[in-house]
């Protein structure tokens, strides 16, 4: 068998630390901060995730072939949400010239 | 192969076709070569139900008041012609035949990296296939293949809830055949085998895989949003409740647009292969050809907006979809150039496989060049939803997928079967298929360019002329496809004998008995050589 | 023809020199060595897991778009969840995760008892977690009337937009649904292991069905670890008086 034994204590640290995290991301929302709640929250979620991945799943032992697979899940997702936001967020961004309207010389930007 | 053989040829080795006998030792088989098999029978059918719609279509279309059918049924049947043919024979073709017979192949490996997946795969794919085929017979989907909300979800009274639970279920057997050659093709190489001497047709399939893969979960999504919004008449889609019919769009053609290259890239796989070995001669490029599918499979993924250029969608989202539109024809390119460097200087012979791979060069990359116009914004607004869009995708689904598909089944026939189908007959129906799909297919860019819209029953009289051309034309194909089909079936008991080799190609698949046994290898092999490694043609003696 | 292959012996040399477990009874006909095997099982799990991303961001890019066009109804959507039980579950899974970790760790090890003493414990919290769900938040979900579909009724003192918020609540329980199916499943194939394990299946040389049933257990932790904060935490918790 190929994978080496994790030791205890390393899982028992990663454990606590996601707990710790849970807490925190937490906690944290019944601060304002405005816009940065949701960055905070997703950040605090990415760290959460990272330990997973590397040390419950393995990947930290893992070969290349499999960092490359996890990072294309996520890096695709990526895409698509990008390219639809890309539309779905322009589509009031179209300016309307003055020699077309009626009257209207604004161009209307979001 | 001229002589006709009068008594039927006893064969007393042992291969995989006649280890076993029986129903169960089929239905129940892991082996990837009877899966394989299991797969063609299941594909043909679905393909010949397919093609029972589209003969429909072009009887109707010969009146220009509709020959034939209702609207309502005409809706409904070029819906089915679309579904089935995109999900249950397109996809599936080329990977599920050629693919799961060869991979293990080619490789040099006893089977694939999971078996029982691999009949499950099957199993799944069946269940969709008679869930849709249920749906069909019940009455069918007059929302066209696509299935765009608010129609699907809330006005359509068609069976939309079965088709989409069959093209749901389908699905999954594409992302575990994908998974199943994306393990072997890293894992259960033979020794000696690195990646650029693999078969160009084993990096097709692995770029296709990689679609399979992160494509296909997104339209089972998405199809399942579908469903749920027209069971509880939740407003996911619905703007009255602040939806958006585009999110529908964006999600379908996420997988929709990567689908239409897992449709190409196994053909062109199957291509490097014919122009190889009927050239005699490597593919020239051979690691430009191989990084193009990678490139394709990539770059796929970034175009889909390019269905949406007139739905609404924010005219900067169009630009970058246009431009990178431009950009997925670029890897496309580089294989025809390649293929026909390699053709140059070869010592080229004109059996079936070749006619078929000869016409695929051309018939791609005039649906390909044809793309362009589409891709470009200011073409594609008078270009879309009319006949031209019909013409480009049927110049690369059948003048290019179909005929590579055929070319292989005709390549490889005598090893998945161990015989010889009759090569004058080949030639003739590959002719024919040629011939008679121009003729169905080539006035349909002169319709979309006059402005005919396409899914309509009815049309102008004025564009009768070109309708009627096309329907002759499809007759023409229809009896095309007939002929293989004939002397496949007649060449499986009566065809010759065929040896390891017929063709005198390169390829671990050749150097096993046709049909190989069930474990494919005597011994592993250790592989020593570049792929395509023939002999140099000596001066003078090129084709 | 006779120079393109070699041939070899029987058994795949190339693949491990130092594989000593070709003739294991665990290995699978078609590979040569059960690290081939292990490795094998493990990208395939891994090329399943990159499926299920793609499966679940089909709805998280869904709710993305909605979220960035309607921030306002999905605060107030948001607000109407409970964030304690939120919390209580992320806890229960990572809590499963750790004693899934460790029940492979045991098989490593090659501890049977531990084995299946941490898979049912896994068992336990995953079905603590699904227990919270249903009969506490989507019980109570039912009976105030914010089920999409089935009687949602909106009530003008949250303030905002009625199908805005209704519109969350759409996708607050298609993305927990789904994500309990997978949770549902998850304590099936851990059913089927614990068996094995209790029977002496697995050990330090065979264990892979533990390692890839582990991968996607973690995996399902980590959607969860993603819903949380975007489903719970939407805009902060702070001008509502903390909590529900």
């Amino acid at each position: 068998m190929s994978s080496h034994v994790v030791p205890l204590k390393v899982y028992v640290g990663v454990f606590l630390a996601l707990l710790f995290f849970t807490g925190l991301t937490t906690w944290v929302a019944f601060i304002d901060l405005g816009p940065l709640n949701t960055v905070v929250a997703l950040a605090i979620a990415t760290v959460k995730m990272l330990l997973v991945i590397l040390f419950f799943m393995h990947v930290r032992s893992s070969s290349g072939l499999t960092r490359v697979v996890v990072a294309a899940g996520f890096f695709w997702l990526a895409l698509l949400i990008a390219f639809t936001l890309s539309d779905e967020l322009t589509r009031q961004w179209s300016p309307i010239p003055s020699s077309w309207g009626p009257g209207t010389s604004q161009s209307q930007t979001q | 192969m001229s002589t006709a053989v009068t008594e039927i040829p006893q064969d007393s080795r042992v291969h995989y076709l006649n280890v076993s006998y029986g129903v169960k030792s089929w239905l129940l088989t892991v082996d990837h070569k009877r899966i394989a098999l299991l797969y063609l029978g299941s594909i043909t059918f679905m393909f010949l139900v397919g093609g029972v719609a589209a003969v429909l279509m072009r009887i109707h279309l010969i009146e220009p008041a509709g020959a034939l059918v209702q609207p309502e049924t005409y809706n409904k049947l070029f819906s089915a012609h679309g579904i089935i043919m995109v999900f249950f024979f397109l996809v599936p073709s080329i990977p599920a035949t050629l693919g799961n017979f060869l991979v293990p192949l080619m490789v040099g490996a006893k089977d694939l990296a999971f078996p029982k997946l691999n009949l499950l795969s099957w199993y799944i794919y069946v269940v969709g296939a008679l869930f849709t085929l249920y749906a069909v017979i019940s009455g069918g989907v007059d929302t066209g293949w696509t299935f765009y909300t608010p129609y699907s979800s809330t006005y359509s009274h068609s069976a939309v809830i079965p088709v989409a639970i069959g093209v749901f279920i389908t699905g999954f057997s594409s992302i575990l055949t994908g998974l199943n050659f994306i393990v072997t093709i890293h894992k259960m190489r033979a020794p000696g085998l690195t990646w650029f001497r693999l078969p160009l047709f084993i990096w097709s399939i692995y770029a296709t895989s990689v679609i399979f893969i992160l494509g296909t979960p997104v339209l089972a999504i998405t199809i399942f949003l579908l469903g749920v919004e027209r069971l509880f008449h939740v407003g996911i889609f619905d703007p009255a409740v602040g939806g958006d019919p585009l999110l529908f769009q964006h999600l379908f053609w996420f997988y929709s647009h990567p689908a239409v290259y897992i449709m190409i890239l196994p053909g062109m796989g199957v291509v490097s292969e014919l122009i190889a070995a009927f050239s005699r001669k490597r593919i020239y490029g051979y690691t430009m050809v191989a990084y193009s599918s990678f490139a394709i499979a990539i770059i796929s993924f970034l175009v889909w907006g390019h269905h949406m250029f007139v739905t609404g969608q924010s005219i900067y989202a169009g630009l970058i979809f246009s431009v990178l539109s431009f950009l997925v024809a670029i890897p496309s390119a580089i294989k025809v150039f390649n293929w026909t460097a390699t053709l140059y200087k070869g010592s080229i012979s004109y059996e079936a496989p070749m006619l078929y791979a000869l016409g695929f060069i051309g018939l791609f990359t005039m649906g390909g060049l044809t793309g362009l116009f589409l891709a470009s914004l200011a073409t594609d607004v008078h270009l879309s939803g009319t006949y031209f869009i019909v013409a480009h995708f049927h110049y690369i689904m059948v003048g290019g997928a179909v005929m590579a598909y055929m070319g292989g089944l005709h390549y490889w026939w005598p090893k998945i079967t161990g015989r010889m189908y009759p090569d004058m007959w080949a030639r003739v129906a590959a002719v024919i298929i040629f011939v008679g799909f121009n003729l169905t297919f080539f006035p349909q860019f002169m319709l979309g360019y006059l402005g005919m819209p396409r899914r309509y029953a009815v049309y102008p009289p004025e564009f009768q002329v070109f309708n009627v051309m096309s329907s002759a034309g499809a007759s023409i194909l229809g009896i095309g496809y007939l002929i293989p089909l004939v002397y496949f079936i007649w060449s499986m008991r009566y065809g010759p004998i065929a040896p390891a080799n017929p063709w005198g190609a390169k390829g671990l698949e050749w150097t096993v008995p046709s049909p190989p046994p069930t474990d494919n290898f005597e011994e592993t092999p250790i592989v020593t050589e570049e792929a395509y490694n023939y002999a140099p043609i000596p001066e003078g003696q090129h084709g | 023809m006779a120079d393109l292959v070699a041939h070899g012996s029987g058994h795949d040399a190339a693949h491990d020199p130092a594989a000593t477990h070709s003739h294991s009874p665990d290995l699978k006909h078609q590979f040569d060595n059960m690290t081939q095997q292990f490795e094998a099982g493990n990208l395939g799990m891994w090329v399943f897991l990159a499926t299920e991303v793609l499966f679940f961001g089909g709805l998280f890019a869904s709710y993305t778009v909605y979220r960035s066009l309607y921030l306002p109804g999905f605060e107030i959507g948001s607000h109407l969840l409970d964030v304690r039980f939120g919390a209580t579950n992320t806890a229960v899974l990572i809590c499963s995760s750790l004693t899934m970790a460790l029940a492979i760790r045991a098989a490593q090890t090659g501890q049977r008892k531990a084995q299946v003493i941490l898979l049912v414990l896994t068992m336990l919290l995953g079905a603590a977690f699904l227990g919270i769900k249903f009969t506490f938040e989507w019980r109570n979900d039912y009976l105030e009337h914010l089920v999409p579909g089935v009687d949602f009724l909106y009530r003008p003192e949250w303030g905002g937009n009625g199908p805005h918020v209704q519109l969350f609540f759409i996708f607050y329980f298609i993305m927990t649904s789904i994500h309990a199916l997978h949770m549902i499943i998850g304590i099936g194939l851990l059913s089927v292991l614990t068996w094995m394990a209790a029977r002496g299946r697995f050990s330090p040389d065979y264990y892979t069905p533990l390692e890839v049933s582990g991968l996607y257990w973690h995996f399902v932790d980590i959607v969860w670890i993603f819903l949380f904060p975007l489903l719970y935490l939407i805009g902060g918790r702070y001008g509502i008086g903390g909590g529900h």
